[in-house]
């Protein structure tokens, strides 16, 4: 099987590290060769950061470059623009509508770009839009933005859900687990 | 068979767990931090976190020479902390086997430079293994434990940011049952003074030698050296990240020599493989230590008039500068603004960055999360250069620009750098009669690298309460007189103390103290709340550079600041930039 690229893009804080830690585990578990790749440190500190996921049978490079994410997971709008351009052709962007202005936009000395997610749709790209923080919210907790963004990828991922369930089941911590199985069902159906 | 998927550092450790390992110290520094975290997790092992480097790499080294295998891990800057004990405890040699892992950074993720490690293995004359995948990762730790018994020498173990920080699958074995060898006084070998160093180093020369030898031979059979052949028409040579690299761009559109040893470098090897291809390239990150290896055995061969001295590479790289593929992809058409680490919302070193903005100050920086303030538009920082230079670079600063420049410049240190060397920094100013003033910027953790606890703390690595250095008794002891604890978040109070301080005709030590907002034992307030009346959109709250913080429009139309409620943790340091009283704190959460 051809290596697949999954990219999840967020803001240092935002729970990326756990969704690309859940995906690991899943596709090892699967039979799949993996390689998560993850930035920790300074970026860590609300900056923009990265995470690639690939699996396939033999995978040597632990990162992704442009046109060749299959998947972007996106937990920001202006992270989608950002990190576009590492999509593939035919790819699918699942993207959070959540909004987070970065310093430069706070402090005015740039702009958030205006309706970003549906000038993305207008290049035709396969995107999946939906506001992950009020579905986690929903859940209990904003902290399960990250779940929910989770399920909402599932169905282009081509594992079925339950092998899904049983790896969160088996990764968070116990008193989280059905907070967490809420988020990924109301990401699954969003 | 048990597998897990590891991150190279988690391998590392586990690789620590398998060899046998006894004792291990480290200091924290990213990427290497997590080894020695997922290590303290095995209670068959002692560790620790050290003050800084160079304790680490001695305790170590103590360690060994008492006959236990023992660890120490740091990041490439770390090792030139260690280097003073790295290039002695070569000529002298272990008992228990010793390992130190160094993680280099190339393209500086989190690192003020992007130093190549592998000159501190050639110049220290220590062998150094460097892994590719997790897998290696544990595998070489293991490797390099036996090596370091055999030839009786400390080892080094090069990663760097993308196989310290990749996970990948790691087969998992059970811990080898090493005993703590016997500890023989020996002081032609344990005491390093001329006499004994002279025939020391004799014996070093030999040593390289004979791992030369183990390069070209039992390293292959070991699977540390790899030849790979697929197309002859291209031989890559190449080691770590750079050749699941080049292994993932050219496919078996090329041969292989992947080097898991990288000093010394083999000979034999090299030359055979040189031998079997049309063209030779290297593909190495940083420096051309391969390539000039090969240029040394009169091999003609392509490196860096093809690869970078700078940053990181990817597959991406190899492809651009050996084939024509060209990726096809899409692209935001408008300008994407760049989002830069800011300090966290509730941060306390906005609250005393935001207190000195406007005094005028010089200000002398250091390495943490705090360096963050340099950024706008706190702006707060004139100059960053190593752990622990904000003292000492102030007071060589002051002594050449004279008393009324001491009077508007002062130093920032968090407490983790300044017991990691921002100590001998203050006794050189009290010693040599300095009038510097010293802010310590005490979170109670160190932050940048992930919260680890540290000696001002009073918790080990695991957590258990110890003996914490009182930075106050500290700095009275080395000679200071006046020494003040400020709470940053009173934005006033410190303010007046630092203005104060600066005009005293001696050294002053202040610690600003407030625990970092991301522990979990500290309490957060309720979000601070705008009163839309007296909120006049002036934008000056934006001043104190918080994440949480920004503005849009009333309902008439007219500016008013938005309060971001997720991130908010009510520290009410922008209520102090507040003019108008526009700003509430709330309640209690």
């Amino acid at each position: 099987m051809e290596t697949k690229n999954i990219l999840i893009v967020g803001v240092g804080g935002q729970g990326t590290l756990l969704a690309s830690k859940l995906m690991g585990k899943c596709f090892m578990e699967m039979g799949f060769d993996v390689k998560v790749s993850e930035v920790h440190g300074m970026s860590q500190r609300g900056g923009s950061v990265v995470t690639y996921v690939r699996y396939g049978d033999k995978v040597f490079s632990p990162v992704i470059e442009k046109g060749e994410a299959d998947i972007i997971i996106s937990f920001e709008q202006l992270e989608s623009a950002r990190w576009l351009s590492y999509l593939k052709k035919g790819g699918v962007l699942i993207s959070s509508t959540q909004r987070i202005d970065p310093m430069p936009v706070i402090m005015g000395k740039a702009e958030y770009p205006a309706e970003i997610l549906e000038k993305i749709k207008e290049k035709e790209i396969n995107l999946v839009s939906l506001d992950a923080l009020s579905l986690a919210l929903e859940a209990g907790t904003a902290k399960c933005a990250n779940i929910v963004l989770l399920g909402a990828a599932v169905p282009h991922l081509g594992i079925d859900k339950e092998t899904w369930i049983e790896t969160i089941r088996s990764t968070v911590p116990s008193k989280t687990i059905e907070t967490n199985l809420k988020a990924f069902e109301l990401g699954y159906n969003s | 068979m048990n597998k897990s998927l590891m991150l190279g550092n988690e391998a590392v450790a586990r690789g620590l767990y398998e060899a046998g390992v006894n004792v291990i110290s480290s200091y924290p520094g990213t990427p290497s931090t997590e080894i020695t975290e997922f290590a303290s997790k095995y209670d068959d092992m002692y560790s620790e976190w050290a003050p800084n480097e160079k304790v680490a790499f001695e305790v170590a080294f103590g360690a060994a020479t008492g006959g236990a295998r023992s660890f120490c891990a740091m990041k490439h800057v770390g090792l030139n902390v260690a280097a003073d004990p790295l290039y002695t405890a070569s000529y002298i040699g272990v008992n228990g086997g010793m390992v130190c892992a160094v993680a280099d950074d190339p393209g500086m993720h989190s690192s003020q430079n992007e130093q190549d490690s592998r000159h501190h293995a050639i110049a220290s004359k220590t062998p150094m293994l460097e892994p590719s995948d997790s897998q290696e990762c544990c595998l070489f730790t293991k490797l390099a434990f036996d090596i370091s018994e055999e030839f009786d020498t400390p080892m080094l173990l090069r990663l760097s940011t993308r196989i310290s920080h990749a996970r990948s699958i790691v087969e998992l074995n059970d811990r080898a049952d090493i005993p703590v060898k016997e500890y023989k006084k020996d002081v032609m070998k344990n005491v390093m003074m001329p006499a004994m160093a002279k025939g020391a180093h004799i014996k070093v020369e030999n040593r390289m030698k004979a791992m030369a030898d183990f390069a070209d031979t039992k390293a292959v059979d070991l699977g540390i050296n790899k030849v790979e052949i697929y197309s002859k028409k291209l031989g890559i040579i190449a080691a770590g990240s750079a050749y699941v690299y080049a292994r993932e761009a050219m496919g078996e559109n090329a041969s292989y020599l992947k080097l898991g040893m990288v000093n010394p470098l083999p000979v034999k090897l090299v030359k055979d493989f040189a031998n079997q291809v049309d063209e030779l390239v290297v593909i190495e990150e940083l420096d051309d230590i391969i390539e000039t290896h090969c240029i040394k055995l009169g091999l003609k061969v392509k490196g860096k008039e093809l690869f970078s001295f700078l940053g990181e590479f990817s597959h991406k790289t190899v492809l651009d500068a050996l084939t024509d593929k060209k990726a096809e992809f899409e692209c935001f058409d408008e300008d994407v603004p760049a989002r830069p680490p800011v300090l966290c919302a509730g941060c306390p070193h906005r609250g005393l960055y935001y207190a000195l903005k406007g005094m005028g100050l010089y200000v002398s920086g250091d390495i943490g999360c705090y360096t963050l303030g340099a950024q706008a538009p706190l702006s707060m920082m004139d100059s960053c250069v190593c752990m622990g230079a904000s003292v000492s670079a102030l007071h060589g600063f002051n002594v050449a620009r004279g008393s009324e420049q001491a009077k508007k410049s002062i130093a920032v240190i968090g407490d983790s750098t300044f017991i990691h060397s921002g100590i001998t920094g203050i006794i050189d100013i009290v010693y040599n009669k300095g009038i510097s003033t010293v802010i310590v910027l005490d979170n109670s953790i160190t932050g940048m690298t992930g919260h680890q606890n540290n000696p001002a703390n009073g918790l080990t690595i695991k957590g258990d309460p110890t003996t914490s250095v009182d930075l106050e008794a500290l700095a009275k002891a080395v000679g200071f007189k006046s020494v003040h604890v400020v709470d940053p978040f009173d934005v006033k109070a410190t303010k007046e103390l630092v203005k104060a301080e600066l005009q005293k005709e001696e050294p002053s030590l202040i610690i600003s103290r407030r625990p970092c907002a991301l522990l979990k034992s500290v309490k957060h307030s309720a979000p601070v709340v705008i009163d839309e009346d007296k909120c006049i959109g002036c934008k000056a709250c934006l001043n104190v550079g918080c994440p949480a913080l920004s503005t849009g429009k009333k309902s008439d139309g007219k500016g008013i600041a938005l309060i971001d409620n997720t991130q908010c943790v009510g520290c009410g340091v922008c209520a102090e930039a507040c003019k108008f009283g526009a700003i509430k704190k709330g309640g209690t959460n």
